[in-house]
């Protein structure tokens, strides 16, 4: 039986909602102690002195690390490729106070609660300097974004002023969108814990061995002296992909109170040192023939960033990719800011970029009076268009196709406020959306034991995202053994290496890994059965043998079989045991690689109150092979949901004159509750990519929010004639 | 969060003198004050917990007036019988607010209580609110105030009330019980929330010791035509960025009485008696309601932020008035 595509129940999930799944802070161990961080209150600035006396005097208090006696750490080399840079870290070296919440020091006490009231009772004295808290004002002072492989800060193709001269219409618009921060349900926590030189972190991480380098790095330790594990994320979206601040200061508190030391964030201490989808301004023009055809595109990007470190949201990758035209140029700019240092959000670059480049295509598609639908297949890319590649594969007009169908876009009349009922405007918009499918190096371990079970192993993660159960199947089918007998685990750093889980890439990744794997153990099953004179299968070919069920057979006479355990018995009774190791080759070389998809969205608006509900939204995506039915709708739900919440809600103000988040918690930071989301009809196409991995699949985790913004907006202005360029859409802007 | 003591009341008399102690405050459902300590903001010495002493019913008075305990529950009055058929915009506003765990929770007398959501108020890292701290300036007069007051507010401070509840209360004319051991005292809930002036750390005309007891909701002509309206930024879990309780007596086609009350715009739920008089003595017109939107607002100044609000409450006034008029 196949597994690999079925939408079998998570393997986890009676763990989760019993309680029985441990997440990072819910490890206790011997003799340890709270941690609690003093975050700063200024945005910018020196720390002239701390008053810890009364803090210190507090029942349970055990220490106070400040930057006055917080350990030396060994000046920071810079790191080995792949690992992260440190300066964005706050570790209590010096005095320097670059945004407001940033961590400046840590209370170790008995209790979490008694840590909590002493940092209250540290008074911190600051000399304050000028702070740059206003995105326009920053922009006097840009900088170009430090180039990323495939992304570049400036791109020119083609001639874009002859294209632009050329256009039959124009568009030319500026585009908003907000700080926003990640918010997964279970915050940041670490517990640390030291033995002489040997650290153990129980960390909430999407990046086990990313945290692992990073410790070793900042400590000048082996990285083999440290054991990073997280079984189980409460989400993380990009926001515990990084390893950021509470983690090394965890350790060090530990290491000075001698003492293992837990140290949880609080939901309000998250709007800060964890990072942040920045603000962008986008500036999108376009020019078209007459028939739609683009003759020039350009897309240039502002980012904030902070004075920390540098982080720029790649907006403009999207634009160099998604549709073809005759010339294009993109740039990518960076406002700095006394903010903490942004990082990637699900899906980084197109998720802000799609709101901009998609709004535009809207209004060109009016300007032009064409249908937004036919503007795009008008604009259809059968290559990149950048290198000229094939595609791997792509079912972007298949998705198109489809969503248009479910959706009943056909019916619609394109008149602004055509299709009004009583007070309700009602509206419908579309988008396009995209996602690079992505892949890392990435190592995996597998055993058939005797009993004819098998476990495989791999140091990667689940963030609810389903890889435990995803993972299974992959090994189940490549062993040839039913699900129930294949354990997967994951979230070590004992563990074979897997890389972080971001990008969209672990199925990609690891999967092929774990692929490989179990099957070079089964193969040595085989080997077993062939060399086995008591075998049925004794001298076959290994082409001639199947297996399946924990059975091996011949595909010739499936009668003729043989049980893996009953092998393993007759052959020594050992585990049977095989590694592998997983990387892409040239196929990037040779083939543009991405996940596409159409998303289609119809809004109520209320013509009074400017209130904006979303009653259906239709996404249909090509996303290579499915490993799992029921966790892949789940993914793409998930990201049409937070799509929802980033084009109508989601916004982190900013206190213009302390830098400080003021809805730095979720009553007030708005994400959509059930009765803000309608139906919700996501689907996949059928798409066969031979190119892209052994598995055949490119990664969802992202693809869902993009476009959904955008789409929002096409709607809200279908709906009101009202074109909002700013997110979030919030009823005061339509009043 | 400091340590405090913990009362456990078992019934009123009990809670009255438990409360007479230095630094003791009353606990209903915890939703709002818990939440005020654990964030450093309010530091009372000792709790005295209510919820065992009774006074959570909801009962019948003469006359066909309605008594609700202060320890009711916001659910639980939300669903009584007597609250849904005699004033359903009580009913409708409990409704609209929190979420339904903390509805579970919180008490009516907590929800009268309810501190602002202003975010200058409830973080301590700002160094400026008159309310939490007396003359250090108000954060959100120059800052953000999308959220605040376009009514009623000083230059001492810009913080709404941000309880539905009170909205309803407020056009119903309720009448807060209270009790010390100088006796009891009744309050009208139009003098029951104070404007800040130069003193918003005083939300409330309540004396230190005073335990809010009951509820009183005078007999209702309005109960056939009754409408709240809540505009938020989001359908459910969401304050108002303005709300509307609007009430209507309609006698042959022509208004005999009107109630409303605003909420989301000023420190306490807003009334305007003339407004209320313009619509009597007359069907309901678009004129009238103009008229009494305009009166209803009169004097409403926007900050920077909220200047929306003047648009968005008139609107909200017409939309209650009419669903009122139409509601059965």
């Amino acid at each position: 039986m196949i597994s690999i595509g079925k939408g079998i129940d998570r393997l986890d999930g009676r763990l989760k909602v019993t309680g029985g799944a441990v997440y990072s802070a819910e490890h206790t161990l011997p003799r340890q102690a709270y941690g609690y961080m003093v975050t700063s209150s200024v945005p910018n600035g020196h720390i002239t002195g701390f008053d810890t006396a009364a803090a210190q005097a507090m029942p349970g208090v055990i220490a106070i690390m400040t930057p006055v006696n917080a350990p030396r750490l060994p000046k920071q080399e810079t790191p080995p490729p792949g690992v992260q840079r440190n300066p964005h870290l706050s570790l209590l070296q010096d005095d320097r106070v670059h945004y407001n919440g940033q961590p400046i020091a840590v209370v170790v006490a008995d209790t979490f609660e008694q840590a909590r009231a002493a940092a209250r009772r540290v008074v911190v004295r600051y000399a304050q300097e000028p702070a740059e808290l206003d995105f326009k004002a920053a922009q006097q002072h840009l900088r170009k974004a430090p180039s990323q492989p495939e992304k570049p800060a400036d791109t020119n193709r083609g001639n874009v002023r002859g294209g632009m001269a050329r256009a039959a219409v124009k568009v030319a618009q500026t585009y908003h969108t907000p700080l926003e921060n990640h918010n997964p349900l279970e915050p940041h926590a670490t517990v640390a814990s030291w033995d002489g030189d040997k650290l153990t972190l129980f960390d909430s991480t999407q990046n086990i061995s990313g945290v692992r380098k990073v410790a070793a790095q900042t400590f000048g330790i082996a990285p083999d002296n440290i054991h990073v594990v997280c079984k189980f994320i409460g989400g993380g979206f990009g926001s515990k992909g990084t390893t950021w601040s509470h983690v090394i200061l965890a350790a060090m508190a530990a290491r000075m109170a001698g003492r293992p030391v837990k140290l949880a964030m609080e939901r309000t201490q998250m709007f800060g040192p964890v990072g942040a989808r920045p603000m962008t301004e986008q500036r999108l023009q376009l020019g078209a023939a007459r028939d739609g055809k683009l003759t020039a595109q350009v897309h240039d990007t502002i980012c904030s960033t902070s004075f920390v470190d540098d982080f720029s949201e790649p907006c403009t990758t999207i634009t160099r990719n998604l549709y073809q035209s005759d010339s294009l140029q993109t740039t990518q700019r960076m406002a700095t800011m006394h903010l903490g240092v942004p990082t990637y959000m699900r899906a980084p670059g197109e998720s802000s970029g799609s709101f901009a480049l998609e709004s535009a295509m809207d209004e060109l598609a009016y300007a032009l009076h064409i249908d937004p639908l036919v503007l795009r297949l008008q604009n259809y890319a059968e290559q990149d268009p950048e290198k000229g590649h094939p595609y791997s594969s792509k079912s972007l007009r298949e998705c198109y196709r489809v969503g248009a169908e479910r959706f009943g876009w056909a019916r619609r009349n394109p008149a602004p406020r055509s299709m009004r009922v009583g007070n309700t405007l009602v509206g419908w918009g579309m988008a396009t959306a995209t996602y690079p499918a992505n892949r890392s190096k990435a190592k995996a371990s597998a055993v058939i034991r005797p009993d004819g079970t098998a476990l495989v192993t791999s140091g990667t993660h689940d963030m609810g995202t389903g890889a435990y159960t995803i993972m299974t199947q992959i090994a189940a089918d490549a062993f040839g053994l039913t699900v129930a007998q294949v354990t997967f685990d994951l979230g070590d750093t004992n563990m074979p290496e897997a890389p972080v889980s971001g990008g969209s890439q672990t199925t990609a990744s690891v999967g092929p890994a774990v692929h490989a794997a179990a099957t070079a153990a089964r193969d040595k099953v085989i080997a077993l059965a062939i060399a086995d004179a008591q075998s049925p299968l004794h001298g076959a070919a290994p082409t001639a043998i199947a297996s399946a069920d924990g059975w091996l057979a011949l595909r010739s006479d499936p009668s003729q079989r043989d049980r893996f355990s009953a092998i393993i018995a007759r052959n020594g009774g050992q585990p049977v045991t095989a590694d592998s190791e997983s990387a892409p080759g040239d196929e990037k070389k040779q083939y543009a690689m991405h996940a596409f998809g159409a998303v289609f969205v119809e809004v109520h608006v209320d013509a009074d109150f400017g209130t904006v509900r979303v009653p259906r939204v239709v996404g249909v995506y090509g996303v290579g092979k499915v490993m799992n039915a029921k966790t892949a709708h789940s993914q793409l739900l998930g990201g049409v949901t937070w799509g929802i919440g980033m084009g109508l809600m989601e916004k982190t103000e900013i206190d213009a004159r302390t830098g400080r988040a003021l809805n730095a918690n979720l009553a007030d930071y708005h994400v959509p509750v059930n009765a803000d989301v309608g139906m919700i009809d996501v689907s996949v196409v059928e798409e066969h990519d031979p190119y892209i991995n052994a598995l055949g699949a490119k990664g969802m985790g992202e693809i869902g929010i993009v476009g959904v913004a955008a789409a929002l907006a096409n709607a809200v202005y279908h709906a009101t004639g009202k074109r909002i360029r700013e997110l979030p859409i919030t009823p005061d802007r339509l009043v | 969060m400091q340590s405090f003591f913990y009362d456990r009341a078992t019934d009123p008399a009990h809670a009255l003198r438990l409360g007479q102690q230095t630094g003791a405050r009353f606990l209903g459902g915890g939703t709002n004050l818990l939440d005020l300590v654990k964030g450093d903001v309010e530091h009372p010495m000792r709790l005295v917990d209510l919820t065992r002493i009774g006074l959570d019913q909801v009962s019948e008075t003469a006359n066909g007036a309605v008594r609700i305990g202060a320890l009711a529950r916001n659910s639980d009055v939300a669903n009584h019988p007597l609250i849904r058929q005699r004033y359903p915009l009580l009913s409708q506003a409990l409704l609209s607010g929190a979420s339904a765990q903390l509805r579970n929770m919180a008490t009516m007398g907590g929800n009268l209580m309810q501190r602002t959501r202003c975010p200058y108020f409830t973080d301590t890292a700002f160094d400026m609110c008159n309310k939490r701290m007396p003359g250090s300036g108000c954060g959100a007069l120059k800052g953000y105030n999308r959220t605040h007051a376009i009514l009623g507010a000083s230059q001492a401070c810009v913080a709404v009330n941000p309880s539905d509840m009170n909205v309803a209360l407020a056009a119903l004319d309720a009448v807060i019980s209270v009790s010390s051991p100088r006796g009891e005292r009744a309050i009208p809930i139009g003098q029951f929330h104070r404007l800040p002036g130069d003193t918003p750390q005083v939300d409330t005309v309540l004396l230190p010791g005073e335990m809010i007891t009951a509820i009183d909701l005078p007999a209702s002509p309005f109960a056939r035509h009754a409408s709240y309206i809540k505009v938020r930024d989001r359908a459910s879990y969401a304050f108002a960025l303005v709300s509307v309780g609007a009430l209507l007596d309609i006698d042959n086609g022509s208004v005999r009485g009107a109630r409303i009350a605003l909420g989301g715009v000023a420190p306490r739920p807003w009334r305007v008696p003339s407004a209320e008089a313009a619509l009597t003595g007359a069907a309901l017109s678009d004129a009238s309601i103009k008229r009494a939107a305009t009166l209803l607002t009169a004097g409403a100044v926007g900050l920077k932020d909220n200047q929306f609000k003047i648009t968005l409450v008139q609107r909200a006034i017409v939309r209650a008035l009419r669903q009122a008029e139409g509601s059965v």
